[in-house]
């Protein structure tokens, strides 16, 4: 009698429980970087909740808390909002669990595409993609007759002849900040040189030759474009630049497209920005950008009713259809039933074009964490092409000698 | 006081000492003669939404056998301090042999990322606490000779640059010398060059640093100096007066002498303080053209997404050893006077 009991009551909370995924214990504590769109997927998720605790951090600051977060046990956060490269550390560490078990149990909505697997095992969940590409203002290009850039050479050209006609005197922006902004403009434009960061299976570097000079002497005819101020400009900082109208070509991430097209701001900048693939450099034919995911990770040291409420929850965003269809200017997301729109150009193009995805290699972090704070020299004009890729080399190999990568 | 009761006083502060200070420097001690043991690596397949690669992962099963035996990870003695982000013993060496001027040699050794932080952490130093006292002085010896009404509203003005947090103070002057901002637009104009920028040129982004550094801590030099200028006692200024001692000479040989001890107290604070910059960077993003030691044992907690606890143990250790150099000429000096005066 109990035991019918106890299945009607389930029949009947699993039937109107859509809505809130009949969770009914656990806490869920998630970490994120913060823009929109993970805001929305965030708040999606909340929706489902249940009568388990929910938190969440949005910060940009998030790869500076996570390990320390995850490593504790058992750990602030049950879920850990990741992409390509800041999955590593947590992989590295072993801080993250297999999801295998429970995208069998409640990934019902989930497709194939947006699992992250890595030796047969589920690590993460994708939910959205994303990339640098460039944007540009249709009314500034036409006023002058030239079509819109493909590869970085043209975007050079093409800002040399706005300065030199004394319309803007820096036609150019990208997140040059040093620190991780530089050095993935770093990345991004050797892997469009057709580099390669290490020695093939070993984790020596593989960026002081002609393909990492060329990369340099890229940067710097860019930089020379951009606004002086250019070494503290994070993607923040040239959103502004844009909006107050000081820029005409801008490289900037796919996700930020959302508050640049928004009302905010001068309605006649707003109108003319519009978004173009990535640009190819040096003759290649990859684009010198890198695809990037954003996915869901759960805390290994966390109880497994916490991960179960986690999942839960976060696999009712992934997998909702109504969410894409509302947020669509947001990202492009890789969940069912998403249909692409006008923001979501760049991306869609860097794809076609065969972009690379962002190494997800172990020893990458140490790379781009030298990459950083070693080429600003260059940059300023202090030092040769050659001398500062030997810095990096040098610095990325005493890292990794205390990592114990080499 | 008897030694009993010196004892049974500084028992407690002692305590505190050991647990939240001393310990914390050992363990860290510890850490910096240790590295991480050799990763062990496997090929394997890797999929995402843009596809698969067969790529490499640390085999997370072996490490943890490796690191349960030996938590503390590999005995590294002093390879950490040695290595070519610290002390760079080998590139020195090698740069000694390889370069033909001295300039050149020099140029090879300041480009390394210590000796780099060293420089910029030295050289503010050196700018920052003379100035700092120099201004405390001056500014307590100016309100100490206004009128009593005002000097209250006065007092505090002068010390808002205190109360003002680090971080808030150096966005507000980031912001106003920023190409488009109030200072930066200005000493555009007046220079007639529209590519001139504060923060993109090393030297400017140095001198901005100085400047904020004097402008937040000469308020704390001020404020001693003002407590013991009342305490100057006032007959021997009045038999100077009417010796004919003019004002300068009234300080020199009068109110210095007096406030001795305070001065170098102050210089002992502002000298262990500056040597810690780390705030004013982070304030003014110029982590480009300006790093100091605290700066890197930041960098290597926070800003690689792989933490290198062995770098910033290391780095640690040696701004202690660093600070304790640049106070042993004023702390013998003071031990020898209080030997003199006992």
């Amino acid at each position: 009698m109990r035991k019918i009991l106890v299945t009607l009551l389930f029949l009947f909370f699993g039937t109107s429980a859509f809505a809130d995924c009949n969770i009914k214990s656990g806490s869920i504590n998630i970490l994120a970087n913060d823009f929109p769109a993970l805001r929305t997927f965030v708040e999606t998720s909340k929706q489902c909740k249940g009568s388990a605790d929910f938190k969440v951090t949005h910060s940009s600051e998030h790869n500076k808390i996570a390990v320390p977060a995850l490593t504790a046990n058992p750990s602030e956060f049950s879920a850990r909002i990741a992409a390509n490269s800041s999955i590593v550390p947590l992989m590295n560490q072993d801080l993250i669990r297999p999801l295998d078990d429970l995208v069998k149990k409640y990934g019902k909505g989930i497709q194939d595409s947006q699992l992250i697997t890595i030796d047969g095992k589920v690590m993460a969940v994708a939910f959205m993609a994303n990339t640098q590409h460039l944007y540009y203002r249709e009314d500034v290009l036409k006023e002058m007759g030239i079509a819109v850039p493909k590869t970085y050479e043209e975007v050079v050209a093409a800002s040399e002849k706005i300065r030199a006609s004394g319309k803007m005197q820096h036609p150019y922006a990208a997140a040059y900040k040093a620190g991780w902004n530089l050095a993935e403009e770093f990345v991004n434009m050797f892997i469009g040189h057709g580099g390669e960061f290490f020695k093939s299976g070993s984790a020596e570097p593989n960026i002081n030759n002609a393909k990492g000079v060329a990369t340099l002497n890229m940067l710097k005819k860019l930089s020379e474009l951009s606004n002086p101020d250019y070494l503290t400009h994070d993607s923040e900082a040239i959103k502004v630049e844009w909006e107050s109208g000081n820029v005409a070509l801008m490289t900037l991430w796919a996700s930020r497209s959302g508050t640049l097209l928004d009302d905010e701001g001068d309605p006649n900048i707003t109108k003319a920005t519009k978004l173009a693939g990535p640009a190819t450099v040096g003759g290649g034919n990859i684009p010198a950008a890198t695809l990037w995911w954003d996915g869901f990770t759960l805390a290994k040291n966390r109880s497994d009713a916490d991960a179960d409420a986690t999942f839960r929850a976060l696999a009712h965003a992934a997998s909702n259809k109504k969410m894409v269809a509302d947020a669509a200017d947001q990202a492009v997301w890789l969940v069912e039933g998403f249909v692409p729109g006008p923001k979501s150009i760049g991306v869609i193009e860097a794809v076609k074009m065969k972009a690379k995805p962002y190494p997800m290699l172990p020893q990458m972090g140490l790379m781009h964490g030298a990459l950083g704070s070693e080429i600003v020299e260059f940059l300023q004009g202090k030092e040769s092409a050659e001398q500062a890729l030997k810095d990096v080399e040098a610095a990325y190999i005493s890292k990794a000698k205390e990592q114990g990568f080499l | 006081m008897p030694n009993k009761t010196f004892f049974w006083f500084f028992l407690p502060t002692g305590l505190a000492m050991i647990l939240f200070i001393g310990l914390p420097i050992i363990s860290t001690g510890i850490q910096s003669f240790y590295a991480q043991h050799d990763q062990i690596v496997k090929e394997v397949k890797k999929c995402d939404p843009f596809g698969c690669t067969v790529s490499i992962v640390v085999d997370n099963e072996q490490t943890s056998k490796i690191r349960e035996a030996k938590p503390l990870g590999k005995f590294n003695g002093f390879g950490t301090y040695t290595d070519r982000n610290h002390l760079a013993v080998g590139e020195i060496k090698k740069f000694w042999n390889e370069t033909e001027s001295f300039s050149a040699f020099i140029d090879q050794v300041t480009n390394l990322p210590f000796y780099k932080a060293l420089i910029f952490t030295l050289t503010y130093c050196l700018f920052v606490t003379p100035n700092v006292l120099l201004l405390g002085f001056i500014i307590a010896l100016s309100l100490n000779a206004v009128a009593r009404k005002i000097r209250g509203p006065l007092i505090f003005g002068t010390i808002l640059p205190m109360i003002v947090t680090p971080l808030v103070g150096s966005l507000v002057l980031f912001w106003m010398i920023d190409s488009q901002g109030i200072i930066g637009a200005n000493i555009q104009n007046l220079m007639n060059d529209p590519y001139l920028s504060l923060k993109s040129s090393k030297t400017l982004t140095w001198i901005t640093i100085i400047i904020y550094g004097i402008w937040h801590h000469s308020p704390f030099a001020f404020v001693v100096f003002y407590a013991a200028l009342q305490t100057v006692p006032q007959e021997p200024v009045e038999a100077a007066i009417i010796d004919g001692a003019s004002r300068l000479q009234r300080i020199k040989h009068i109110v210095l002498p007096h406030i001795y001890p305070v001065v170098t107290f102050v210089a002992l604070i502002s000298l262990m303080d500056n040597f810690r910059v780390f705030e004013p960077i982070i304030g003014f993003s110029a982590e480009g053209s300006a790093q100091s030691l605290s700066w890197l044992i930041y960098d290597n907690l926070v800003n690689e997404e792989v933490i290198l606890f062995g770098s910033a143990a290391a780095t640690s250790i040696m701004t202690i050893i660093g600070i304790a150099i640049l106070l042993a000429p004023v702390l013998i000096r003071t031990w020898k006077e209080f030997r003199i005066a006992r």
